[in-house]
């Protein structure tokens, strides 16, 4: 198996005189180097420019809303059960009358939360998800947090805000797109 | 000597002492830069435009962290280490001619005084005297840690100064040989014309006291003093906040004062190409004092261009090549060097005994051929079956 | 009191020079002999040296001065002080000083400081006053005359000498060649 091209078979013979001055090899290492000095470099910088995350980046998690802006979340604890790094708890409660309009089953989740320091980004809850509730946002990352009490997001910070719907499509910041996804099953 | 002109000089050693300290502290900025642009990165661009304000930040950093001395350390000889290393770094600048001379009419007294600190005739010597004090800042500092890897690179910074000024003081003698001066402005003199630069006429002496100085500086690839894959940090492992600010800092004033007097000592100094030429148009367009003042100026920004070029090959030198094994440093020093060094004086010699200047070519070219020979000469490499997995 | 007062009175620049640099040697070299860590006893040794090298420069000995810091200060301390590094200094050597080696030892000192008293009390060893006759050639000291006289009226000594470094680097490298058959390591 051969892991590279470019690999040199080492060898112990005596060097010649040539070698053994050393000169010649390093001119030729600081040419090498200083052909690096005026290449382009490859920096990103990071505040000002945001690099391109694209449609399947896994960033801040949303509790999704339907249609009708009712929470979507049964609280049925199997995002809970997927979640490698345990971030995730959650509290059941049974919808009261009159509720309708807020929850679209007949249980939800009162509370809901995830640990962002434990989280790993790692997207299973997503996959784990009966009811299309629980998404990683591709557009937003978590926030870098300064403070320990910052760390554990609730539902204030997790449900969908239904004046500003989220749907993947395309970071807007970026504006080159290479591959426009398609309307996925988040799109409800 | 009278007041004016003592209070002109006065003047001239403040810039002096204000420059240096002012190179080496952009020079750890330099530093960063280079290493990032060798190595395809931006480096430092957060403080102030393009990280400008990047050595305040470090300063800054450094004289608030905790000044630690260890419980076993020698406290005395501990605060001296790093004084030391300042004090030799700072003392050599003193005698290096920046430029030529200022004049200056005062009370209707004509003057001329030349930009340079000291202007004493044994230069060259007093240069050398310091940097070889140089090493006790290193081995005291390392002795006082009370610290098995601070020692072993203290004696590491002793042994290799001992071994790579001896060869430096050889390649010397070739200069001195040729100038027959050991002032150092009248080494700069002696290359006036573009051809005489003594890069030209001691092309072997110039790579021996270029390396020499590599190895003086304690830079890469003779950093062994402070070699961090074996002795964590060499000789200032225990060190932190300010003094090891001081220690670094010396690094880069030895660096700056070396690169000067690489500069003045093979490449001419403040002697640029048609520099006759350009003196003349200048006194002629704009009166003896104003052109010769400004000739001067101009003098002074093309030794520093020289000597900024070679504070960047210094870092460029050190981001290509990987250090050099403990047994290969002193082979080259006492092998290969100091012979070479010896054989470089004698053939300056016996070139300056029939008066042609370019003798040391003859060197250069015999071991130019003898390496072509060697490389033809040598059996092909056969290339070892590579091995199945 | 008088008397030193006019004495002070009387020195110029040069004079004050002389007097905190002899006053500095001094001191500097009776810190090598009081110092118990032979590394304050070296770095001690190295401060004498270099106001000896300051005396050389009101000499107007210029290149005495720098030769005095690159070969003395420069080099030999920095192996002495390499050699010295080497030592255990947590162990004391109580046992080399017995009494025999203290009773030596004043005596070698006692003999040279007789013998040093005499030299200077000697009347060919008196430093010449300045006269008007013999007018003082501040040149002495420089390079170019040192170099003229050690090349010309010194010439024997100097290379006897030269020979002499030559026979001692030779002998080094005999004592440290490895024999046949010798391993260190």
């Amino acid at each position: 198996m051969q892991l590279t091209t470019r690999s040199k078979q080492v060898s112990n013979k005596e060097m010649t005189l040539a070698e053994k001055m050393y000169l010649p090899a390093v001119i030729s290492g600081l040419a090498i180097t200083i052909s690096h000095f005026f290449r382009k470099k490859p920096t990103i910088q990071y505040p000002e420019v945001k690099r391109y995350l694209g449609p399947i980046y896994r960033g801040h998690h949303i509790l999704k809303r339907d249609e009708q802006g009712r929470e979507r979340c049964t609280a049925c604890g199997l995002c809970a059960v997927a979640c490698p790094a345990e971030a995730i708890s959650m509290v059941a409660a049974e919808r009261k009358k009159g509720e309708e309009n807020l929850y679209r089953e007949e249980k939800y989740a009162a509370v809901y939360e995830i640990n962002m320091l434990r989280c790993i980004f790692c997207g299973l809850c997503e996959e784990a998800c009966p009811k299309q509730a629980v998404y990683l946002r591709h557009d937003l990352m978590v926030p870098v947090f300064l403070e320990r009490d910052e760390v554990i997001y609730g539902k204030d910070r997790l449900v969908e805000n239904m004046d500003d719907r989220y749907i993947r499509v395309a970071n807007p910041e970026v504006n080159a797109t290479p591959t426009e996804p398609s309307l996925t099953r988040a799109a409800t | 000597m009278d007041l004016t002109v003592l209070l002109v000089k006065g003047g001239i050693i403040l810039a002096i002492f204000g420059i240096s300290l002012l190179i080496a502290t952009y020079s750890t900025y330099a530093e960063r830069k280079v290493a990032a642009f060798l190595q395809d990165r931006l480096g430092p661009n957060r403080a102030g435009p393009w990280g400008l304000l990047q050595p305040i930040a470090d300063a800054g950093k450094l004289f608030f962290k905790e000044d630690f001395i260890p419980s076993q350390a020698s406290k005395s000889l501990f605060i001296l280490g790093p004084c030391l290393a300042m004090l030799t770094a700072l003392m050599s600048s003193a005698v290096i001619p920046f430029g030529d001379s200022i004049r200056f009419v005062w009370d209707k007294v004509n003057y001329e005084v030349n930009v340079q600190g000291i202007e004493i005739n044994i230069g060259v010597l007093y240069i050398f005297g310091v940097v070889s004090l140089g090493v006790y800042g290193v081995m005291v500092g390392g002795w006082a840690s009370n610290n098995k890897f601070s020692l072993l690179g203290a004696i590491r910074a002793a042994s290799q100064n001992i071994s790579y000024e001896i060869a430096l003081g050889l390649s010397l003698i070739a200069i001195l040989m040729m100038s027959g001066s050991l002032s150092l402005r009248a080494i700069i003199d002696e290359q006036a014309s573009f051809f005489e630069w003594n890069i030209f006429t001691q092309p072997l002496g110039f790579v021996i006291f270029l390396t020499c100085s590599f190895a003086e500086c304690n830079r890469t690839p003779f950093d062994l003093p402070e070699c961090e894959t074996e002795l964590v940090g060499g000789y200032h492992t225990e060190y932190s906040s300010m003094k090891l600010g001081l220690y670094l800092f010396s690094e880069y004033i030895n660096m700056f004062v070396s690169s000067a007097f690489v500069s003045a000592l093979y490449f001419g100094g403040f002697h640029y190409p048609f520099i006759n030429e350009v003196n003349a148009a200048l006194e002629k367009s704009m009166g003896a004092i104003a052109g010769h003042n400004v000739a001067t100026v101009i003098g002074i920004a093309v030794f520093f261009s020289k000597i900024f070029f070679f504070i960047f090959f210094f870092m460029w030198v050190r981001w290509t090549l990987p250090r050099f094994r403990y047994d290969q440093l002193m082979n080259l020093g006492w092998k290969t060097f100091i012979p070479l060094a010896i054989l470089n004086v004698v053939i300056t010699g016996a070139g300056l005994l029939y008066n042609f200047k370019y003798a040391t070519w003859l060197i250069a070219i015999v071991m130019i051929v003898l390496a072509v020979m060697s490389t033809a000469r040598a059996p092909k490499r056969e290339a070892i079956p590579q091995r199945t997995v | 009191m008088t008397e030193i007062i006019t004495f002070f009175k009387g020195l110029t620049g040069t004079g004050y020079l002389f007097l905190i640099l002899t006053a500095l040697t001094l001191f500097s070299a009776i810190g090598v002999v009081t110092a118990r860590n032979p590394i304050y006893s070296v770095l001690a040794l190295i401060a004498t040296f270099f106001c000896l090298s300051g005396h050389y420069i009101l000499l107007n000995a210029q290149f005495l001065a720098a030769v005095n810091i690159i070969v003395y200060a420069g080099a030999i301390m920095v192996l002495f002080l390499f050699t010295i590094m080497f030592l255990n200094l947590r162990k004391d050597d109580e046992e080399s000083k017995t009494n025999l080696t203290k009773m030596a030892s004043v005596i070698v000192g006692g003999l040279l400081m007789v013998m040093l008293i005499t030299i200077f009390r000697a009347k060919s060893a008196q430093v010449p006053t300045v006269s008007s006759t013999t007018p003082f050639n501040s040149k002495t000291g420089l390079v170019e005359t040192l170099g003229n006289l050690l090349y010309s009226d010194y010439i024997l000594p100097f290379e006897l000498a030269s020979v002499l470094f030559l026979i001692a680097m030779v002998g080094a490298v005999m004592l440290g060649k490895r024999e046949t058959g010798d391993r260190h390591f």
